[in-house]
């Protein structure tokens, strides 16, 4: 079994998974809904800009992150001028990296179920009574759901996973950012922790297997229409 | 109790024009297909704008580009039965004929669910769902599901297209008797000629 400071690490992995996906959830809804009923000049561009951490070097966008949260940064100065906060080295940091890295696969699976939904329904809802709003959430938003669940599950996945970014940004930081990766990496560093490595890939393992069986199960609860990946 | 209308409706590269003076009874669409007969029911739900023109039920003006009167498609009151049904698929069939029922003001409900079971012969089906209907059967609760929205009149979009000879009559039954129990105006749309003399009273042809 894990021991009480690998306990630790996997409720810090999974307290910043849950934040990212919190903060990246909504961002992702609009972009994607943005994506799949709107047209408009720039579009093109902003599918590239969403897609951009996907084909990233991680390690880029954890960059870019640190030039722009880092002490000097725009963003960086506006939190701590603002709320008097940062993002260095805390494990909100680590969040808003897996919450980016998560971004791309997350509007990419809600827009996929967006798409799918037969617009015609809609209208349909429209003639019955139904205001704009109301057709989308009566109608839309229950066909869609469970696209979105499957996005936040993979997005959730992805963020357990996240590396790169993170290390990059909000460095390795025990108790802090060092999340169930980061601290297998740092395990494998030291001479005799290959036990420690071993339940914490174990873990891992336990965790995205488990993620992913909820993703499958919410996709054919839907009908099995819908592919996420 | 009528249909006045008389529009243009910008369809891909061409324009679709129809003029229906009131008339009671059932009014139907007649053309071959492509002509724009959809388009013109979705011009007067509200779905699509017309260039110009007027669409007025029963006295209420739904559009008036002069005027610049353009109701929404939840103001103007129109059961339309698409030609694909359009049920909600993750609703019961309850559900879907009571889905406008609970929309519309009081006032303009004129049936209720049980009535509505009954005049169409589809009580057994309250607790199905869509997938699992038959063509008839499906077509029947899209109709149901039109007429408890408290509609000011019909729209029809070839209504018996999915159907084979025999559940063509139940339906063209259903329709005579809300053309002559409920006293709706009906606009039908339909490219069968037969079915075009059996049901409407006057027929104005597209194309």
């Amino acid at each position: 079994m894990l021991t009480a400071a690998e306990w630790a690490i996997v409720a810090l992995s999974l307290k910043v998974a849950f934040a990212a996906i919190a903060l990246t959830l909504p961002v992702a809804f609009a972009l994607a809904w943005v994506l799949a009923r709107k047209a408009f000049y720039g579009r093109m561009m902003l599918d590239t800009l969403v897609h951009l951490p996907l084909v990233l070097p991680p390690v880029v966008t954890g960059w870019l992150l640190l030039l722009f949260f880092g002490a000097q940064g725009t963003g960086g100065r506006m939190l701590q001028a603002l709320f008097g906060t940062t993002l260095m080295f805390r494990w909100t940091g680590a969040a808003l990296a897996a919450g980016i890295m998560a971004l791309p696969l997350m509007v990419r699976a809600i827009r996929l179920s967006l798409e799918a939904v037969d617009r015609r329904l809609e209208s349909a809802a429209r003639t019955l009574g139904a205001s704009r709003l109301r057709a989308y959430a009566s109608v839309t938003l229950p066909l869609a759901l469970p696209g979105i669940g499957a996005a936040v599950v993979l997005g959730f996945a992805r963020s357990l996973g996240e590396f790169g970014a993170t290390i990059t940004f909000v460095s390795n930081v025990p108790g802090e950012t060092r999340t169930l990766p980061l601290a297998i990496y740092t395990a494998l560093q030291v001479p005799g922790a290959e036990d420690s490595v071993t339940r914490m890939a174990i873990a891992s393992v336990v965790l995205s297997l488990a993620a992913l069986a909820v993703s499958e199960w919410l996709v054919r609860r839907g009908g099995g229409r819908a592919h996420v990946l | 109790m009528s249909f006045d209308l008389a529009i243009a409706v910008p369809r891909g590269n061409r324009t679709v024009r129809v003029r229906i003076e009131p008339a009671p009874g059932i009014t139907a669409l007649f053309g071959p297909s492509g002509v724009g007969k959809t388009t013109v029911l979705d011009a007067v739900a509200g779905l699509v704008r017309p260039a110009e023109g007027h669409v007025a039920i029963a006295g209420t003006t739904l559009f008036d580009h002069a005027a610049g009167i353009d109701l929404p498609p939840e103001r103007r009151g129109c059961g339309y039965v698409f030609q694909d049904g359009r049920l909600f698929p993750h609703k019961s069939v309850r559900d879907n004929l009571l889905y406008g029922h609970r929309l519309a003001p009081p006032e303009r409900r004129f049936l209720s669910l049980e009535e509505a079971g009954r005049f169409l012969g589809i009580a057994d089906l309250f607790d199905r769902h869509p997938r699992t209907l038959s063509g008839g059967e499906a077509q029947r609760v899209a109709i149901g599901r039109a007429l408890l929205s408290g509609p000011r009149a019909l729209l029809m979009d070839e209504p018996l297209s999915s159907l084979d000879a025999d559940r063509r009559d139940g339906i063209m039954q259903v329709i005579e008797r809300i053309r002559d129990d409920l006293a709706l105006p009906i606009l039908y749309v339909s490219h069968d000629h037969a079915e075009v003399d059996r049901l409407a009273s006057r027929v104005v042809e597209l194309g």
